[in-house]
């Protein structure tokens, strides 16, 4: 539809109007409900008949002209989409009762055969309703007045009168204490549902700023919970996530504890000494909960090194202690200090030295 | 010809009815109501009926739903996830995918109507927004609308994080890091959202209760104000012949607008069906369970929430660290400040425009896009930011699919982010400026018919034909922006309202508004078939125009 649909138009009505909505010729109202002198005009405009206003249908003096046989063929159209919808619904219960669901297959026939069908049934009561609508009844634009939004000024002084003598009468107006303490009583009302949730949940305390490792956990790979010894692990280029021992399977630890564990040659590290000591023999271990928003930094590039979160694409460089080569991550991922123990399996020497995950207000 | 005889049962009951809430005049008002006919009038529709299918669709999945983080090691029907360990509600949402019969085909009408509801909720407000509807009198009808586009964001987030999947954990997990990043009360919410931290178990329930009760029913109430005052305010009608402030022109309730709009309910769910019997939507059983050290790369939430993914994806990497705190810029203004520089905009926009233009009347008929062109213009700089942040959500899969660098699709978009929505706004106002021109001269002397005559004195001319009736009411129908309250008064005195700051911005603003208007042009009389002849006040540019048209 374009913004200049050009209708035949004949001499009429000028669409320029007053903003104000102010009338100056008063049309034919059609499409209210007729006052009680319209009825009679109605009545003598059609004077056959006899005192129906709604002889010629439910809007007087509107019509469209359509041939009965037009009509007719679209009374057929409507039926025959109706019953159409109507197989559709014997064709659901049938799919229902025949197509079982249970694996990949089975369901997706199902899937097929009830969604296929509650289309058809859809779709064709759709389309024998338009078929209804645009073929059978007839086509008409009914004008309608619209009523000024705003209530005559003696309305509104009224009503403005009215509600502040009810207002003295009652006394709010009169008597401030009864207005203040009734305020005063009403005021903490609305924050006790917030003192009330205060349950929701624990204080935060210390425990963003601390992980399940501990000087002597060992290492275990997630996912097998297999621990892992220093020797197992020596192609360089490889990558592995490992978890603490024993919390193989506590979410709550594994969203804080999950490390990155990377094989590099020890020349290509640079580090400081200090980090230098944190690595066992080109081991590296980062904490995998990205920086910015908590993410798995689960991809790594053998070629160039670096660690790339999925989510928003923050890169680390592996050799680097992690520093951020791209995008929106602000920290380093931190490191985990790790060694072996005697039977020659990745532990770790401590806690990591500085909270993991995305910054917090009191991260510092 | 008579009207037939109300049957005996329709009239009892009718009757019955009218005999304890006095309703004939009631019914016989509101079903008389007039529906103005334009395609872009049944976007609202759309979304209406797909909150529909989504509250019936939704009530069936909570048979089975079971809203449960405790975990339990999975044997059902599909036997690829034998033995995995999983949430209650990752394990049910598998049962309802594969032991319940119609259960898949309901989870993904839920889930595509669910998409359909927000998009059709975009483009009615778009509609809404583009044509003026939302003036007054319809201000607070707008602020409802766009309260619902917000609830409809919360709820699409709260749902698709229900069945605690691999993909959907991830969603929440950046949520906890969204969280974290405000300041002083961050780490307390996210503890208290969570009950603890991450993931924890309470978090499932907490957004199912959240989900099918609160937030939709407020959604509920919120649909039934918004076609309440609909209902009572009457539609508005785009401009045509007879079209006026005061009436309004179209199908009526009863019987023809009721059939209709039925068959458009129909239409939208057979649609619906259509897609969730043949097109699958979040597969979940393929994602796995949600634990937090996995992911798949290319993760993609739904649509609506890919603007935010890609603010997040291509705002720097800004933090500070001061005084033993951190602010967390590179979460915080991506994640909620940007959100907020386009929704506020967004609410309180009928109320800024109705501020700057002054413009305190009564509108019914809508504005063409094109004859208000700052107002179209900032809106498509607002589409545009929203598209461009929305395809950054999707980078990576840009990079991939296109084999462009990576980092330079976030650099590219970083530009195109502030450069994107100034030159749409630009580009916008030109071309509405162009259109408002065009009208104006179809409608002072009729539209270039391509037929080309010689007259008598040899000179050739292009006819040019008289617009119809309906085409020339439409080409004149804009409003002029009413003038600000003169700045200075007869004696040269500055009125007080425009000495103040405000004031002084206000006028700027409204300058900015009307300073390049095209004068309406006043429709021509009759005659004039051959082109020539001008009114004698034909403005400069207009004769120039003609001027040109002659070979």
């Amino acid at each position: 539809m374009t913004d200049n649909d050009n209708t035949n138009g004949s001499a009429g009505v000028p669409g320029e109007e007053p903003a104000d909505g102010a009338e100056t010729r008063r049309p034919r109202v059609i499409g209210t409900p007729p006052p009680a002198e319209s009825h009679r005009l109605l009545s003598t405009d059609t004077p056959e008949t006899d005192g129906d206003p709604y002889a010629a249908g439910p809007y007087p003096g509107m019509a469209h002209e359509r041939s009965e046989e037009r009509i007719r063929s679209g009374v057929r159209w409507a039926a025959l989409f109706f019953v159409i919808a109507f197989l559709g619904s014997v064709a659901f219960v049938a799919g229902y009762v025949i197509f079982q669901v249970g694996d990949l297959w089975q369901t997706k026939w199902s899937n097929m055969a009830l969604g296929g069908s509650l289309t058809v049934i859809l779709l064709a009561i759709a389309s024998g309703m338009t078929m209804w609508v645009r073929r059978v009844m007839p086509h008409y634009d009914v004008v309608d007045e619209r009523h000024p939004l705003p209530s005559e000024q003696p309305e509104k002084q009224d009503f403005g009168k009215f509600f502040m003598a009810g207002a003295k009468e009652s006394g709010f107006t009169r008597y401030p204490l009864l207005r203040r303490t009734l305020m005063l009583a009403m005021a903490p009302l609305g924050l006790l549902p917030l003192v009330l949730l205060r349950d929701l949940g624990p204080l935060p305390e210390k425990k963003l700023r601390h992980t399940d490792w501990k000087k002597g956990t060992k290492l275990v790979v997630d996912g097998t919970g297999e621990p892992l010894r220093a020797a197992d692990f020596s192609s360089p280029g490889g990558i592995i996530t490992v978890v603490p021992e024993g919390k193989e399977h506590d979410l709550d630890s594994i969203a804080k504890s999950t490390v990155l564990l990377i094989k590099l040659r020890p020349e290509e590290l640079e580090l400081t000494e200090e980090q230098m000591n944190w690595t066992y023999d080109g081991i590296i271990a980062y904490s995998k909960i990205c920086t910015h928003v908590g993410c798995p930094a689960a991809l790594y590039e053998q070629s160039t090194h670096r660690i790339l979160c999925p989510c928003h694409q923050s890169t680390f460089d592996a050799r680097k202690a992690a520093k951020v080569t791209f995008g929106p991550a602000a920290r380093p991922l931190p490191m985990l200090p790790i060694t072996v123990d005697a039977e020659g399996y990745l532990v770790a020497q401590s806690d990591f030295h500085e909270p993991v995950g995305p910054s917090f207000w009191e991260r510092g | 010809m008579t009207t037939p005889p109300t049957p005996k049962a329709l009239g009892g009951v009718g009757t019955y009815i009218d005999d304890r809430f006095h309703s004939a005049r009631f019914a016989g008002v509101n079903l008389r109501k007039v529906f103005p006919n334009h395609w872009s009038f049944m976007l609202g529709e759309i979304a209406l009926y797909s909150f529909i299918i989504i509250l019936l669709s939704g009530t069936f999945l909570t048979f089975w739903f079971n809203p449960s983080m405790h975990e339990v090691v999975y044997d059902g029907s599909y036997t690829k996830l034998h033995g995995v360990t999983m949430s209650q509600a990752y394990e049910s949402t598998l049962r309802i995918s594969f032991d319940v019969r119609g259960g898949l085909l309901m989870r993904q009408v839920h889930h595509w109507a669910a998409l359909i509801f927000i998009a059709a909720m975009f483009v009615h407000m778009l509609r809404v927004f583009f044509t003026g509807a939302f003036r007054k009198p319809r201000e607070l009808n707008w602020l409802i609308g766009a309260t619902l586009l917000i609830l409809g964001f919360v709820e699409g987030l709260l749902g698709y994080s229900l069945p605690d999947d691999l993909l959907s954990g991830m969603g929440l997990r950046i949520a906890e890091g969204v969280l974290l990043s405000i300041p002083v009360v961050g780490t307390y919410l996210m503890f208290f959202l969570f009950g603890g931290e991450f993931p924890g178990h309470d978090i499932i329930p907490r957004f199912f209760t959240l989900h099918v009760l609160l937030i939709p029913g407020i959604m509920l109430a919120l649909v039934v104000a918004h076609f309440m005052i609909l209902w009572h305010q009457k539609h508005t009608q785009y401009p045509g012949k007879g079209k006026k402030e005061s009436n309004v022109i179209g199908t009526p309730m009863y019987p023809a607008f009721a059939v209709k709009a039925g068959a458009f309910f129909f239409f939208v769910f057979g649609v619906t069906a259509l897609l969730g019997a043949f097109a699958q939507i979040n597969p979940v059983w393929l994602y796995g369970p949600f634990t937090p050290a996995a992911i798949s790369s290319g993760s993609q939430p739904d649509f609506y929430m890919g603007w935010l993914e890609g603010s997040l994806r291509v705002f720097p990497a800004w933090e500070i660290n001061a005084f033993g705190y951190t602010l967390a810029l590179s979460v915080l203004i991506p994640a909620l400040g940007i959100p907020g520089l386009v929704f506020t905009p967004l609410i309180i926009w009928p109320f800024l425009e109705q501020w700057v233009t002054g413009d305190k009347r009564q509108h019914h008929v809508v504005d063409r896009p094109r004859n208000a062109p700052v107002r179209t213009a900032f809106g498509m700089s607002g589409v545009t930011l929203y598209g461009l942040l929305w395809l950054a959500g999707a980078n990576d899969v840009i990079s991939e699919r296109l084999d462009v660098p990576l980092y330079g699709t976030t650099w590219f978009f970083r530009f195109a982010l502030i450069l994107g929505p100034i030159i749409a706004f630009i580009v916008t106002k030109r071309i509405c400026l162009g259109l408002q021109r065009r009208d104006a001269a179809a409608a002072s002397h009729g539209y270039e018919s391509g037929i080309i005559k010689q007259l008598p004195s040899g000179e050739f001319i292009e006819v040019h034909q008289l617009l119809t009736e309906d085409a020339e009411t439409v080409a004149v129908a804009k409003k002029e922006v009413p003038a600000l309250a003169a700045a200075v008064d007869g004696d040269g005195v500055p009125s007080p309202g425009s000495r103040s700051m405000m004031g002084r911005v206000r006028s700027r603003l409204h300058n900015f508004v009307v300073k390049d208007d095209i004068p309406v042009g006043e429709p021509h009389g009759n005659g004039h078939g051959d082109g020539h002849g001008g009114r004698p006040e034909l403005g400069e540019a207009e004769a120039e125009e003609r001027k040109e048209l002659r070979h």
